[in-house]
């Protein structure tokens, strides 16, 4: 509960001071700027797109330089600015299989049509600080060949040709938006991605490889992972035809997973689906890993208990807005709300003492916690 | 899809810059909008407005939509003091890119249309043209290229 509490004002105007000097910190060091940030923070950028459920690298940029670095804080900002924005429309589903491809790997076909694409990945790295990056920030020349003019087809549409993978579902063309109605359960799978593309990165990982670890073991393999750029298109009413109205980078995972068939299917390969804003690719894998685990009652699987199988427990715990904004609340005034509780133990205490002094007469009969339980049972 | 297919070839043009304009860099079809050196009479029809889409995805992405989350948009329409109208619906937030956007729409179903053409959408194709083939140049030295290995005797 709630109860208004006056007073305060000046604390806080002067703490919010403290808190803009704090965040610019010393002053002999050049001030950062919004366009830095985006340009040399871009994966902090995503992750803060990605969760923010809002892609506008500038603003992402802003929020991160605003909440000195704190991407659930900058998250937050972005979650309250995108509910000031008058919604124009819904886009056609992108076409992730005409991106324009930055990587694009499969940990399953050695020769896929289009090839393995490394891209800028810290993949292969030493993982070794690098000081030269301390003293200067130069770059060598990166190299460059004649651009691949050829199709990157889905690597999971050979297997599909075959007839070896589980078809996906049609679905509605508008599908459910969870940011216009509660998240209700049992959720579609519509609702399900759309809950874990803006779910919390740590979240979704530690889910993810829970499942690995054993709890719902589903044997993925990355069958493709592509980062790029698509088109994204929507039908402008005023003009009665479809323009693309800007172009956004995507990670896409989508995992084939190992099924031995059950009461509802024959043994074939299924899949799990990944696709988040900007380039986040462990969170882009991590999605495919957790979309496919909550599928187990679709494909007729046993239900394990695992955590990554609990629908409710992953769709209301992904949430870090959400969560955080339940967690921090307990650390302001709940004054009354205590005054309460401290009534209630004086008044539980006191009844204790009292049953303790009928029975032994005495302050020293028996330890005092023995008779606190026995005093909160009865 | 079989109506897209049909357009007239004036829609597909449209079409085609309209796609220009909203995925260029605001600070480039701003430079070559005053490149352009006109102040063309006009209304607003729609004030400069910033907005959101959202953006949508399909699972597996072969199978059912489901929405991925929002983008910004800002879009405005004009008039042209002969009627012509003009909508510019660009990414982002820039007001002034809207605005030119749809100001080089209506230009573009004018008798003007030839030099816009030239000022602005051609130098504006071949700008992001050349940017996505820099990109892909720099992927395509990222490719691996296996060799085989003979292992043993046989």
């Amino acid at each position: 509960m709630y109860v208004a509490v006056k007073g305060g004002e000046r604390a806080i105007d002067n703490a919010h001071a403290w808190l803009a000097e704090e965040r610019r910190g010393d002053i002999s060091v050049p001030e950062l700027s919004v366009d830095q940030i985006r340009e040399q923070m871009t994966l902090a950028v995503n992750r803060v797109m990605a969760e923010g459920s809002l892609y506008d690298p500038e603003l992402a940029a802003l929020a991160i330089k605003q909440s000195r670095g704190d991407l659930i804080e900058a998250i937050f900002l972005i979650r309250a600015y995108r509910t000031t924005l008058p919604r124009f429309g819904g886009s056609h589903p992108v076409d992730t299989a005409a991106m324009d491809c930055d990587r694009r790997v499969s940990a399953t076909f050695k020769d896929a049509p289009g090839g393995q694409v490394l891209g800028p990945t810290f993949d292969y790295t030493h993982r070794l600080l690098d000081f030269q990056l301390a003293a200067d920030g130069q770059v060598g020349e990166v190299q460059k060949t004649e651009p691949n003019t050829g199709e990157t087809p889905h690597i999971m549409g050979f297997l599909d040709r075959e007839g070896l993978i589980q078809t996906e579902p049609e679905g509605a063309e508008a599908p459910d938006d969870l940011t216009r109605s509660p998240l209700e359960l049992p959720a579609s799978r519509a609702l399900r991605l759309q809950a874990l593309t803006r779910g919390d990165e740590g979240f979704l990982l530690s889910m993810a490889y829970s499942t690995q670890r054993g709890y719902a073991r589903n044997h993925a393999f990355v069958a493709e992972l592509r980062i790029g750029t698509v088109a994204v298109e929507m039908d402008i009413p005023e003009l009665g035809f479809t323009i693309d109205i800007g172009e956004i980078t995507l990670t896409e995972c989508e995992t084939v997973n190992q099924f031995m068939g059950s009461k509802t299917e024959p043994p074939q390969f299924t899949r799990g689906y990944g696709l988040v804003f900007g380039m986040t690719e462990r969170k882009a894998i991590s999605m495919a890993l957790v979309d496919r685990a909550l599928r187990w009652k679709e494909l007729g699987e046993d239900n394990l208990g695992a955590p990554a199988q609990d629908e409710e427990f992953v769709l209301y715990h992904a949430d870090n807005i959400q969560a955080t904004g339940f967690l921090e609340h307990i650390k302001l005034p709940h004054y009354v709300d205590f005054q309460s509780e401290l009534e209630l133990v004086r008044k539980l205490r006191r009844n204790v003492q009292a049953a303790g002094q009928d029975e032994s007469k005495g302050p020293s009969g028996g330890s005092f916690s023995g008779k606190m339980k026995e005093g909160v049972g009865s | 899809m079989d109506v897209e297919t049909n357009f007239p070839v004036m829609i597909e043009a449209r079409r085609a810059w309209l796609s220009l304009l909203a995925k260029s860099p605001a600070a480039s079809v701003e430079r070559l909008w005053n490149g352009l050196n006109i102040a063309p009479d006009h209304t607003l029809l729609r004030n400069p407005e910033i907005g959101a889409v959202m953006v949508r995805g399909r699972a597996g992405a072969v199978g059912a939509a489901f929405n991925l989350g929002e983008m910004s948009v800002t879009r405005a329409s004009v008039k042209l003091g002969c009627g012509t109208v003009g909508h510019g619906y660009v990414q982002g937030r820039s007001k002034t890119h809207a605005l030119q956007a749809g100001l080089i729409d209506a230009l573009m179903q004018t008798d003007l249309a030839q030099d816009v053409e030239a000022a602005i959408l051609i130098p504006l194709g071949q700008e992001m043209d050349a940017k996505k083939k820099i990109r892909a140049s720099k992927a395509a030295a990222t490719k691996v290229e296996f060799l085989t290995m003979v292992r043993g005797e046989d």
